[in-house]
C-alpha cells in the first residue's frame, strides 16, 4: 500500500482555515441577526440558512457560478490574474458555505438562550456593545458556541460534494481526505480507503470529545465542583 | 434632587400613563402584579422606549419625546437591580462588581472593588462565581455592581420576591441601611405593602399603568385616597357607604351608622377600616358610640395572629355569613374565650376612612 499523505494536510490546512473563518462570520452575523427583529428577519434567516437544507451540489454549483471563469466573482479577480477555481482557495470557500448555517443558527440559538436581563444590565453599566458581545455575550453563550464550532470544524473537514465541483480532486493540491476516499473506494483500493476513513473518524472524534470535556470542566469550574 | 417622569407606553392589554414628580430620595412603588410598575423602571433605564412623554433625572434629560431625546441605556447609566439580580455568570463576584469601572485604573478598580465587598459584607467570596454564592448574597453582589458606578439613581425591580421569607426580613433590614448611603435618587418596586412602607417614606401606588396616588406614607396608610389605594395597601374591611354628616357615615350593608374624623364630603362611596384597627372590649364603656354587638362566624389561626371575621347584630348562618374580619393577637384570641358572645367591637373613628366611587 503506497500512502500519499497529503490529503491529510490539506484537509487539515482547509478545514482549520474555514472553521477560523466561519467562526467569527457566524458569531457576528448570529449575534446581529439575534438583535435584529426588522421585517426581513424571515427573508434573511431564511437565506442564511439554506446551505443546510440544500444539497452540497447545489452549494457547489451556485459558488461555481460566482467564483468560475465567466462569474462575477471570478471575472474581477481574473483582472489580477487571480484563478481561485480548483485551489485550495475554492476548497475554503466551499467549506464556509456548506458549514456557515451550522455555526450560525446553533450560534443564534445560544444568543437567544441568554437572559436577556443580563445584556440589559452591562449596558446600564455603561458598557459598550463590542463590550457587551466579547465580555458578556460570548461568553456566556459559550458552551452552544463551542458546540458551534465543534459541528462546524467536522462539517468542514466532512466536505465533499461542493468541494468536488468547485476544487475538483487535484492530487497534492485539492484533494482532501473525503475526496481521496471516494477516489480510492473507486478505483477499489480499499485498504487505501479505509487508512483514510480510520483518520477522519480519529479527528472528528478527538475534536468533539476535546470540546465536551473542555466544556464540562468549565461547568464544573463556575459551579464550584473543583477545577 | 428632582426627577420629572410623564410618560405613555402601550402594553399588551392597557396603557402605562405615569406622571410623577418628586425630590425626594427614596421612593417606594406599590402595585398589583402586572400593574405595570416594573415597565415604568425599564423606561427609566432606557431598557424600553416609551411611546411618548419625557423623563428628566436631575435636570438631565433622558428621553424626550418631543425634543426627538432619548438616550441609550449606557448613556444613563442608571442603577438597576434586577428582579433576579443579572449577575453575570461566567465572572466572579469581584469581576461583576469591577464591570463598570473601566475608566479606573487597575488600582483604583482593586481598591474600590474591596471597599464594596467589605460595605457589602461580601467578605473572601471574591474569587467565587455567582452560581456558588446564596440568595443574599447575590443580591448584595448586584447592589455593589450597581452603585460601583456611582449612578445618579437606582431602580430596583421587586428586590425581595426571589429570597426565602426569613432571608427576606433580614435583607429589607439590611437594604434600608445600605440605601440610607446612597447619594441619589432611590426608586423601588414592589407588590408587598410591608417593604414599601418599611423601606421608603414616599410612596406612589401603582393601578393598570396609572399613579393612583403619591405621597408620604402614613397619610397613605391611614386614609387612602382611592378605593384602589386602599386596596393595594391592603385593607380588608372596605365597603359601599353613605353620607350622613360631616363626621358621620351610615353603611347600609351593616345597618350602623358610624361616627369618623375624617370630613365627609361625597354623597356615596366606601368606607374603609383595617382589620388590625378593630378592638374587641371587655364590656362596653361609657361611649357607646362605633360600638357595636358582633358574633364570630369564622376563624382563621396563624402562628401569632388571629383573624376573626364577624357579624354585627345577629347570629351568622353560616361561616361564610360574615360582615369584617378583625385581626387580633392569639392572646386577645384566648381572652375572648372568658367572656359570652356577643362580644363588644369598637372602631376608633380616626380610622375610619371614606373614598368616593
Amino acid at each position: 500500500m503506497n500512502l500519499d499523505l497529503s490529503p491529510a494536510w490539506i484537509s487539515i490546512k482547509v478545514t482549520l482555515t474555514a472553521t477560523a473563518i466561519v467562526f467569527f462570520l457566524g458569531l457576528m452575523i448570529a449575534w446581529l441577526m439575534s438583535n435584529y427583529n426588522g421585517r426581513w428577519k424571515g427573508l434573511i434567516d431564511g437565506i442564511l440558512t439554506l446551505p443546510l437544507v440544500l444539497p452540497p451540489t447545489v452549494a457547489g454549483f451556485g459558488i461555481l457560478l460566482l467564483i468560475g471563469k465567466n462569474g462575477p466573482i471570478g471575472n474581477f479577480l481574473e483582472i489580477f490574474g487571480v484563478n481561485i477555481i480548483f485551489s485550495w482557495y475554492a476548497a475554503v470557500i466551499a467549506a464556509i458555505v456548506v458549514a456557515f448555517p451550522l455555526m450560525y443558527k446553533t450560534t443564534m440559538g445560544a444568543f437567544q438562550q441568554i437572559d436577556p436581563n443580563i445584556l440589559s444590565a452591562a449596558r446600564t453599566l455603561g458598557a459598550s456593545e463590542v463590550k457587551v458581545f466579547w465580555q458578556v455575550a460570548v461568553p456566556v453563550a459559550r458552551p452552544g458556541i463551542a458546540a458551534a464550532t465543534a459541528l462546524t470544524f467536522a462539517r468542514c473537514l466532512g466536505e465533499f460534494g461542493a468541494t468536488l465541483m468547485v476544487a475538483g480532486s487535484i492530487p497534492g493540491k485539492t484533494e482532501t481526505i473525503p475526496i481521496a476516499i471516494y477516489f480510492a473506494t473507486q478505483g477499489g483500493e480499499m485498504q487505501v480507503a479505509l487508512v483514510w476513513v480510520l483518520i477522519i473518524f480519529a479527528i472528528s472524534l478527538t475534536v468533539l470529545v476535546i470540546n465536551n470535556y473542555w466544556e464540562s470542566h468549565k461547568k464544573n469550574q463556575q459551579r464550584g465542583l473543583g477545577g | 434632587m428632582e426627577f420629572i417622569i410623564d410618560i405613555k407606553k402601550k402594553l399588551y392589554d392597557f396603557q402605562l400613563d405615569v406622571k410623577l414628580q418628586s425630590k425626594e430620595e427614596i421612593i417606594g412603588i406599590l402595585g398589583a402584579s402586572g400593574s405595570g410598575k416594573s415597565m415604568l423602571l425599564r423606561c427609566i433605564a432606557g431598557l424600553v422606549k416609551p411611546d411618548q412623554g419625557q423623563i428628566i433625572i436631575n435636570g438631565k434629560t433622558f428621553f424626550d419625546s418631543e425634543k426627538k431625546i432619548n438616550l441609550s441605556m449606557r448613556e444613563r447609566k442608571v442603577g438597576f437591580l434586577f428582579q433576579n439580580y443579572a449577575l453575570f455568570p461566567n465572572m466572579t463576584i469581584a469581576e461583576n462588581i469591577a464591570f463598570g469601572l473601566d475608566k479606573l485604573s487597575k488600582h483604583e478598580k482593586k481598591s474600590r472593588v474591596s471597599a464594596l465587598m467589605e460595605k457589602y459584607h461580601l467578605g473572601d467570596i471574591g474569587k467565587r462565581y455567582p452560581s456558588q454564592i446564596s440568595g443574599g448574597q447575590q443580591q448584595r453582589v448586584a447592589l455593589a455592581r450597581a452603585v460601583a458606578v456611582e449612578p445618579e439613581m437606582l431602580l430596583l425591580d421587586e428586590p425581595f420576591s426571589a429570597l426565602d421569607v426569613h432571608l427576606r426580613n433580614h435583607m429589607i433590614r439590611e437594604l434600608s441601611e445600605l440605601l440610607k448611603e446612597f447619594q441619589g435618587i432611590t426608586l423601588f418596586v414592589t407588590h408587598n405593602r410591608d417593604e414599601a412602607y418599611y423601606l421608603s417614606d414616599y410612596i406612589a401606588v401603582f393601578n393598570t399603568g396609572k399613579v393612583e396616588i403619591y405621597g408620604q406614607k402614613d397619610a397613605i396608610f391611614k386614609w387612602p385616597g382611592s378605593l384602589e389605594t386602599a386596596k393595594i395597601t391592603g385593607c380588608k374591611n372596605i365597603v359601599e357607604a353613605t353620607r350622613r354628616s360631616e363626621n358621620q357615615l351610615y353603611v347600609p350593608q351593616w345597618d350602623i351608622a358610624l361616627r369618623t374624623v375624617m370630613k365627609i364630603e361625597p354623597d356615596v362611596g366606601f368606607m374603609g377600616i383595617r382589620a388590625n384597627q378593630i378592638k374587641l372590649l371587655d364590656e362596653q364603656d361609657s361611649q357607646q358610640e362605633n360600638c357595636f354587638k358582633v358574633y364570630i362566624a369564622d376563624e382563621s389561626e396563624g402562628p401569632f395572629r388571629t383573624w376573626l371575621y364577624l357579624k354585627i347584630g345577629s347570629r351568622p348562618k353560616s361561616r361564610a355569613d360574615f360582615h369584617l374580619q378583625c385581626e387580633i393577637s392569639r392572646e386577645q384570641r384566648r381572652h375572648l374565650d372568658n367572656l359570652e358572645e356577643p362580644f363588644i367591637m369598637y372602631i376608633n373613628p380616626d380610622y375610619v376612612f371614606f373614598v368616593a366611587q
